[in-house]
Parts: C-alpha cells; sequence; structure tokens
C-alpha cells in the first residue's frame, strides 16, 4: 500500500492496521453524514403535494342551457396561499339533459393544451396542433391520442358541482 | 507604488498565489496560426455565462418565486429603465450561449479535439450543453406569463409519454396535482441554484482538462492522433513552437468576447426583452404556447412525425442522441483529426445545422397548429353580401374550417389551401370530404344541415380562377 511508504515502516502490521481502520472510518463517516441529510432532502423533493377531491360548485342548475357547452372556472381543491391565478382551473361543461351534465378537462389529451370550444361547430379545437374533438370528447381527428378527459359532475341542491382532479397526464 | 508592491509581496508571500496563477496564465499553448480564430467560442461561453450570472443575480434580487406574484414581479422589472435592460441582456445573453456552445461543439467536433486525450473534455462538454438547454428551458418558463405556465403543462404531458413511471414523473414536474402554487418554485430552484451548480462544477472540471491536457493544436492531414505517442509529441510540440496563453491567444478571448458581450448589451438596448404575455392563469383559456426558438425545431420535428412514432421519439430521442454524444469520443479516440480526412463530419454538421434551421423556420410558422384568431374573410374576398354564397362564407367561419384552410390569404395552413377549391373538386367530392373527414378534419356528419351544406358548397365552388359558369353543377350565385 502506497500511504505505508509514506511515514511509519512498511513491515508496521499494527500501524497498517490502524491506518486501514482510520480510513474506513472516515469515509464511513462521512458517507453516513452524507445519507442522513439525503433522505429528508430527497424525499421532501420527491414527495408530491397531494390534495384532497373536492366537489366545487360551478353554477345554478339554471345557468345552464341544455345542449349548450360553456367555460366554467373553479379554484382548485387547496389552493397555496402563493398561488394567486394559478390555483383557478377551467373547464368545459355540458348540459345534456335536465339532470345530466358532462365536465370535460380543457387540457388535450395530446399534450395538454387548452382547447377551444367552437359552439357554431359543435367541436372542440386545440391551438397547438389541430387536435379536433367532438362535444361528447371523442376525438374527430388530429393527433390526439385519447378522448378528452371528464371531471365526475353532479347536481347538489339546485347546484352544478364538479369533483376537483389532477392534471390529467396521458401515458 | 512602494505601498502597493508591499502589500502584494505581503499577500503573495502567505498565499502564494504568483507560484500558480502566473505559471498557468504563461502556459505555453501551440501555435494556432491561421486557426487562431477558432478558438474563442468556448471562452466566449464562459463569459456569457458569467454575464448571465450578474443579470440574474440582478434579476433575481427583485422577482419573487411565486406562483401568484413572479408575473407582476416581472411586469415591475420590466417597468424599470435598468430592469428593463437586465432583463434584455439575461434574455439575449441566453440566446448567446445556446449558439455559442453549440457552435463550440462543432467546432470541437470537426477539429477532432475529442480525441485522446481530450475525451473527457468532450463528455463534460456534453453535459455543459445539455445544463445549457436546462437553463433555457427552466428560464422561458421564469416569465411565469401564459406561455410559461403552458410550458410546464406541455412538459409534464411529454414526461408523461415515459414508460411505466410516466404518470409520476409527469407530476413530479407539477410538483403535485396540477401546477400550481408549488410548481414554479420548483423550477426557480432549479433555475437558479441546481443547474448553475451542476455548471459551475462541470466548468471547473472542463478548464482543469483544458490546463492538464493542453489546448488542441489544429488538425493536420496526415497527423493521427496514437495515444502511445501523442502525450510525448504534444510536449515536444509545446516546446518547439509554443506560445504563452497570456497573452497571445488570450487577446483574442477577450476582444471576441467583448464583441458578442457589446452586442448583446446592445440588442437588450435597442430590441428590449421578450414582452409578457397574459397572466398565468389557467382559466384564460385562449392560449397558444410556443417554445422559445431554442426549441421550435424540437417542437416542429415532434409535430411532423408520424403519429405512431411519437411516444418513441419523445422518448428516445434525447436519449439516442445523449448516448451517440457520448460514444462518440469512447469509440472515435484514435486516427485523424482533419476534417478533411473526415468529410462525413462535415456533411454531420451540416445536417444537423440544416435540421435545425430548417425545422426552426418550419416550428416558427408551425402550418399544425390552427389559426384561431384569425379574421373572418372580408365581403371583397367572398364575393357576395347576401345568398348562398355569403351564408357559406359563414358557415366556413362558423364551422371552424377557416382556422385550418386559407382562402385568398386568410385563415390557416393546416389543411389544403381553398382559394380555387373550385377549380379543382366538384361539389359532390366536397361533399365526401366534409362527411366524412380525414386523419387532420373532422368529419361534418351528423354536425352540419342541409341548408348550411348546400351554402358551403355554394360558397366553394364559388372559388375559383375562372368564371362561376364553367362548372356546370355550380350553385354560386356569382
Amino acid at each position: 500500500m502506497s500511504e505505508d511508504s509514506i511515514h511509519g515502516p512498511a513491515d508496521d502490521t499494527a500501524e497498517c492496521g490502524r491506518r486501514r481502520f482510520l480510513s474506513r472510518l472516515s469515509i464511513m463517516v462521512g458517507s453516513i453524514a452524507g445519507v442522513i441529510v439525503a433522505i429528508p432532502s430527497v424525499a421532501f423533493l420527491l414527495g408530491l403535494r397531494k390534495v384532497p377531491h373536492v366537489w366545487r360548485t360551478v353554477g345554478k342548475l339554471e345557468d345552464f342551457q341544455i345542449g349548450t357547452t360553456v367555460k366554467v372556472a373553479f379554484l382548485d381543491p387547496s389552493p397555496l396561499p402563493w398561488s394567486g391565478v394559478t390555483a383557478r382551473t377551467a373547464a368545459w361543461l355540458r348540459r345534456e339533459t335536465a339532470q345530466q351534465f358532462i365536465a370535460f378537462s380543457v387540457d388535450c389529451t395530446h399534450l395538454g393544451c387548452p382547447v377551444r370550444w367552437l359552439p357554431d361547430a359543435n367541436l372542440f379545437m386545440c391551438p397547438c396542433h389541430g387536435g379536433v374533438f367532438y362535444a361528447n370528447g371523442t376525438v374527430a381527428s388530429g393527433p390526439p391520442p385519447k378522448p378528452l378527459t371528464q371531471y365526475p359532475v353532479r347536481v347538489q341542491n339546485g347546484t352544478v358541482q364538479i369533483l376537483t382532479s389532477p392534471l390529467p397526464i396521458t401515458t | 507604488m512602494r505601498i502597493i508592491r508591499f502589500v502584494w509581496n505581503w499577500f503573495d508571500e502567505i498565499t502564494g498565489v504568483s507560484g500558480w496563477l502566473i505559471p498557468l496564465a504563461k502556459h505555453p499553448v501551440p501555435h494556432a496560426r491561421r486557426s487562431a480564430w477558432f478558438y474563442v467560442l468556448g471562452s466566449a461561453t464562459l463569459f456569457v455565462f458569467i454575464v448571465q450570472i450578474v443579470t440574474g443575480i440582478a434579476l433575481a434580487s427583485a422577482y419573487v418565486p411565486s406562483a401568484g406574484q413572479a408575473y407582476h414581479t416581472l411586469a415591475f422589472i420590466s417597468g424599470t429603465r435598468f430592469g428593463h435592460i437586465v432583463r434584455g441582456i439575461h434574455s439575449f445573453g441566453a440566446s448567446a450561449m445556446v449558439i455559442l456552445i453549440g457552435i463550440h461543439a462543432i467546432r470541437v467536433y470537426l477539429f477532432g479535439a475529442y480525441k485522446y486525450p481530450r475525451q473527457m473534455g468532450w463528455l463534460t462538454g456534453v453535459a455543459l450543453l445539455f445544463l445549457v438547454l436546462g437553463m433555457a428551458f427552466t428560464g422561458q418558463l421564469l416569465r411565469w406569463d401564459q406561455t410559461g405556465f403552458w410550458s410546464v403543462v406541455i412538459a409534464a404531458e411529454q414526461a408523461g409519454r415515459t414508460p411505466f413511471i410516466g404518470n409520476w414523473l409527469g407530476h413530479f414536474i407539477l410538483a403535485g396535482d396540477t401546477a400550481g402554487g408549488a410548481t414554479l418554485s420548483r423550477f426557480f430552484a432549479l433555475h437558479v441554484f441546481f443547474i448553475p451548480a451542476l455548471i459551475f462544477f462541470f466548468i471547473g472540471f472542463h478548464l482543469y482538462l483544458v490546463v492538464r491536457n493542453g489546448i488542441s493544436e489544429p488538425p493536420k492531414i496526415g497527423q493521427p492522433v496514437d495515444p502511445k505517442t501523442y502525450r510525448r509529441w504534444y510536449h515536444d510540440l509545446l516546446h518547439r513552437e509554443g506560445v504563452p496563453f497570456w497573452p497571445d491567444a488570450a487577446w483574442r478571448d477577450a476582444v471576441f468576447g467583448f464583441l458578442v458581450i457589446a452586442a448583446i448589451v446592445a440588442l437588450a438596448v435597442v430590441v428590449g426583452p421578450p414582452v409578457l404575455g397574459k397572466p398565468p392563469d389557467p382559466s384564460i383559456i385562449e392560449a397558444s404556447p410556443r417554445p422559445d426558438w431554442y426549441f421550435l425545431w424540437y417542437y416542429a420535428v415532434l409535430s411532423l412525425i408520424p403519429r405512431w412514432s411519437e411516444n418513441y421519439v419523445i422518448i428516445l430521442g434525447p436519449a439516442i442522441l445523449i448516448i451517440v454524444l457520448i460514444l462518440l469520443p469512447l469509440i472515435a479516440y484514435k486516427g485523424e483529426r482533419s476534417p478533411f480526412k473526415r468529410p462525413w463530419a462535415f456533411g454531420i454538421v451540416a445536417f444537423i445545422v440544416f435540421m435545425i434551421a430548417y425545422y426552426g423556420t418550419v416550428g416558427h410558422v408551425a402550418p399544425w397548429s390552427p389559426r384561431m384568431s384569425a379574421p373572418p374573410l372580408p365581403a371583397s374576398v367572398i364575393g357576395a353580401t347576401s345568398g348562398p354564397v355569403a351564408d357559406g362564407a359563414k358557415v366556413f367561419r362558423d364551422k371552424g374550417c377557416e382556422f385550418c384552410h386559407k382562402i385568398s390569404g386568410y385563415g390557416g395552413i393546416r389543411g389544403p389551401d381553398l382559394t380555387y377549391a373550385g377549380d379543382r373538386m366538384t361539389p359532390e367530392q366536397m361533399e365526401t370530404r366534409i362527411y366524412s373527414g380525414a386523419p387532420n378534419m373532422p368529419s361534418y356528419n351528423g354536425n352540419i344541415t342541409q341548408q348550411q351544406l348546400s351554402d358551403l358548397l355554394a360558397f366553394l365552388t364559388s372559388r375559383r380562377r375562372r368564371p362561376a359558369t364553367a362548372l356546370p353543377l355550380s350553385s354560386s350565385s356569382k
């Protein structure tokens, strides 16, 4: 071993063993120090903020006409105090019958751009790559691989409510 | 004067700075002769990085990395006279870094300077290239206007295509279920602490390697690298005809670096920083997010590849690029360095530059994006103010046809230009296409009334060079 030749007799096995022990000790305590700092830091970084799904009221039942699709905006389930306008979410809400609604995520299933509703054409169109969806959310043309994601929606005490959901990610 | 000398001698005696600084500055480098100006690109990248640090610190002193406030703080910074300029310098500096590190990599590749013993110089350079691109992306995002916000969503969607962990990875980028309060802070930390720390590390390593292995000499035909003899040969070369780095070579670095920085500052003053878009409110859905110019080519490639290959290209494309760049110096570490003996090197560089320029231009035009803000066709183009043709023009607008089809210069270019549709297609052919749709056109079956269809056909058949009477089936009112 090279360090034996620096100081101390090379044939002194006790000295050699002592140095090997000290080397290993230093590397070990250094590694442990690194690990005990890294574990909480990395765990915090990797930990995703899970939020409960809550029903958000988006309007009164009579605000929505049967057969029309309108944009509704609502707040995330538990916005952070500094979220500002980013806490808002939009959805396309369609009243099918007196009691039945469909709510679509505005995110195109291709790459997540916000799709727009063309009321006269009865189509959703994505401004990014021209993905088109029919009024029921199925793909009409273009690159989207899946129909528009739907949010659960319900009618409660004369109000329309949407269940907040994570951003849909097409995998 | 004597005081200064006294202080310096005292400082030098207890620190030994001159003992390593002067030999470092004066270390011999090959006489580059006619190639000398090719050797200024790396240092210029470093100088611009320092510009980015200075302006970045200035911006960070006023920027608030909060999802609700970042946009307003940027508007505030842009509203001050010098904040406006500093933002401009930081923005043009970012572009300059991407350009310079790209040309520097091309120069090193063409000169074969990645061969023995400088393979690790290339590999650390590859790391720096991707870190700089990471800075460019996160920087665009920190603008935190509407485009910045949707860039995060699109990045998360792209990461979502990763096999097995896609969904987790996508939400990891968002820092939670949705893009919101936690997301921006994450990218701020990446842009301001994490990536710069890695850049510092790799720059230090990169420069250490440059000094340890020496600056590569300009390649000569018939002078292949042999790892067995190269170091001795290079040592003899320096001994024979080396010149001190400072100032014989360094003056060019200084002059070129000055010109680059002067150009950046001039552009910042004259052109100014990128304009802030709409606020990052996800409920404002009138958004058409576009990447900054450095990623336009990638945006275009992803938009133009066949749809089935999308998942592979999004994940495998960058992976293969990284693997090729890593393998290059490990496989081709010896032999001829001169690009004239490696003609395919010219070919590869020309191909890459052409692809980035061509697809960058295509990405700028983005023909695949519907033009949803196109103005309605004016009456002069329609050629009628009432009757079936005028009604058909309204149908053409209302059904979204115009967003993808251009007529007389108005509308999108996703689908075919219909300015002279009446010359090319019969009403029957048009009707078939409108009912059946196409891969990039929705079917209007059940989505259009008989009256609307006949008006639309009247309008489309009236789109022609020749008078409308030429086709017997025309229902045009012209």
